[in-house]
């Protein structure tokens, strides 16, 4: 076995506001391998949200440590792309001016990165809606513009938090199919928070269980689906055994918290 | 009220539906469109324009009606005809202009003062809430205090120059910048400084790409009040002690019982602060022009 590209050792986060301590996460440790794609899945409240922003850098843990590539992550690093819930565009510039932004912020984009993010918005089916402004877009043209703009700079880990949350299901399905695709085609490794059981088996190799307050990792789940993933394959008896042993696994924690 | 605004040329208005703006693809006018057609469309797009012509006429008729009527002396009520007699000598001799020139320098002077002075301690009340907390009550207490009332300090310390009208102007315009721009930097979305986190954005950055467009939309409205302050500073300085500007013409022409000279000093007074204003409101939907769309494309 590789060197995994991310590790995390006994991360533990605890938010504290003017006296109140709230404990957000216990204890985690995981590690992912290179082109593998990892779900987490847990109940809101378990610190889904905050293990990712410690992942990425964003925050820093109170106890524990995360290692990228063997190094240890203290702040953003520019190998990891993140998608957010929110679609965090700018609305003051057009979807091509939104995807840019990234390499924008390192040197001024030329011609050629301009084809390149054109070319990456095609992909997406968004050539039509290069120069239309955020407003002008649906929830789900804007979430691909948000996928669009983390992959434009080849980043060696995505990690996305319930990126399609906030869309209607039968979208929510078709951009699950597309990121499938994405991440096959580019061996993108890649890290997704979730809330939907049955998105994390559709998705993921792995599914980690995130569960309880502050939240502690109830189990690993490898998801033996063959590839390439189609939605068919949720009706399959074996990844119905597979969502119930995640349901378990959720229910477990669960009730470790109540009986604490 | 579903209505654009003249005011507020920025807020969601009908206008989305008199310009309907396809995202990407610019639509080719037919070239066989007629002419009445598109003057139609000219009046639906721009009313106010439109209208113009008439209510200046019909005001213009009217002020000319009541005098005739009334049979008001010109040190009372002057004609239109008699105003436009009295603006046209003074422009020949050139104290139109001297005077004009006067008053537009020190609008100018302290609009430059008191805007740049403006966003920089705007800006730092906006990032920092303690400082804010710690200035607030003493920047609220400065503006109880009417400028007019401390306009003749000014000129007692400053003399009747041009300083002290600049500084007259520079407080008038100073405070509705400054809470334009505290308001419009602290409401710069969470998730996009996240963003810019994510992406290991400098200060610069930040403020360049994120903070600057982000808190534009608020900042115009402070800056359109703080345009139209400004013109109403440098006439109450002048007032106060002066021997040329509009404001001076206006204290002239009332000691003189030269109310047509009133009256030219007045229309120049609105003719400066409507140019300013609707420069900046042009400015202002050049580059909020995203602003003005609210079109959704389908999925």
């Amino acid at each position: 076995m590789t060197e995994p590209l991310l590790q995390a050792h006994n991360v533990s986060h605890t938010y504290s506001r003017r006296n109140r301590v709230t404990p957000a996460l216990a204890d985690v440790s995981l590690s992912l391998q290179q082109h593998e794609f990892v779900c987490v899945v847990g109940d809101s409240g378990s610190g889904k949200s905050t293990l990712l922003r410690i992942l990425g850098g964003l925050l820093t843990p109170t106890t524990g440590q995360v290692q990228f590539r063997g190094n240890p992550v203290r702040s953003p690093q520019p190998q990891i792309g993140f998608v957010f819930q929110n679609t965090n565009l700018m609305p003051w510039r057009t979807a091509l001016e939104n995807v840019l932004l990234p390499l924008e912020l390192h040197k001024p984009p030329d011609s050629q990165d301009r084809e390149r993010a054109h070319a990456a918005l095609a992909l997406m089916g968004l050539e039509k809606f290069a120069d239309a402004y955020p407003s002008q877009l649906s929830g789900g043209m804007a979430q691909r513009v948000t996928l669009t703009r983390a992959l434009l700079p080849n980043p060696a880990l995505l990690l996305m938090d319930e990126p399609f949350g906030a869309l209607d299901a039968l979208t929510r399905e078709r951009l699950n199919q597309e990121l499938l695709r994405l991440c096959r085609d580019r061996k993108q490794t890649a890290l997704m928070i979730t809330h939907s059981i049955q998105e994390a088996v559709f998705l993921a190799d792995r599914v980690l269980v995130l569960s309880g307050q502050p939240g502690t990792l109830q189990g690993l789940i490898p998801i033996n689906l063959p590839r390439p993933r189609t939605l068919d394959m949720l009706t399959w008896p074996q990844a119905g055994a597979l969502i119930s042993q995640i349901r378990a696994c959720l229910a477990t924690g669960a009730e470790e918290a109540v009986h604490q | 009220m579903k209505d654009s605004s003249i005011l507020f040329p920025g807020a969601p208005a009908d206008d989305g539906k008199d310009q309907p703006t396809p995202p990407a693809i610019e639509q080719p006018a037919p070239q066989d469109r007629r002419t009445a057609g598109r003057v139609r469309d000219w009046v639906a797009r721009h009313p106010a324009l439109a209208a113009f012509p008439f209510v200046l006429s019909a005001s213009l008729l009217l002020w000319e009606a009541l005098v005739r009527w009334q049979d008001y002396p010109v040190f009372i009520l002057p004609r239109p005809g008699h105003v436009l007699q009295k603006t046209l000598t003074m422009a020949a001799d050139g104290t139109l202009l001297r005077h004009t020139q006067a008053t537009a320098t020190e609008i100018g002077a302290g609009l430059l003062i008191g805007l740049t002075l403006a966003f920089l301690l705007g800006y730092w009340l906006g990032r920092s809430r303690t400082l804010d907390r710690i200035l607030s009550p003493y920047l609220v207490a400065s503006q109880t205090i009417p400028v007019v009332a401390i306009a003749p300090l000014l000129v007692i310390w400053f003399g009747s120059g041009l300083l002290s009208k600049v500084l007259v102007t520079t407080i008038m315009v100073f405070f509705p910048t400054l809470v334009s721009t505290v308001v419009g930097i602290r409401n710069v979305d969470a998730d996009l400084r996240e963003l810019m986190r994510s992406l290991r954005a400098t200060r610069r950055q930040f403020f360049l790409k994120l903070e600057l467009p982000a808190a534009l939309p608020v900042i115009f409205g402070g800056l359109k009040l703080s345009v139209i302050l400004a013109v109403v500073g440098a006439i109450v300085g002048e007032f106060v002690g002066a021997d040329v500007g509009l404001g001076f013409l206006i204290n002239l022409g009332r000691g003189v019982l030269d109310t047509p000279m009133i009256f030219v000093a007045v229309l120049m007074i609105v003719l400066l602060a409507q140019s300013m204003y609707w420069s900046l409101t042009l400015l202002e939907s050049y580059l909020l022009r995203w602003k003005q769309l609210d079109l959704k494309g389908g999925d």
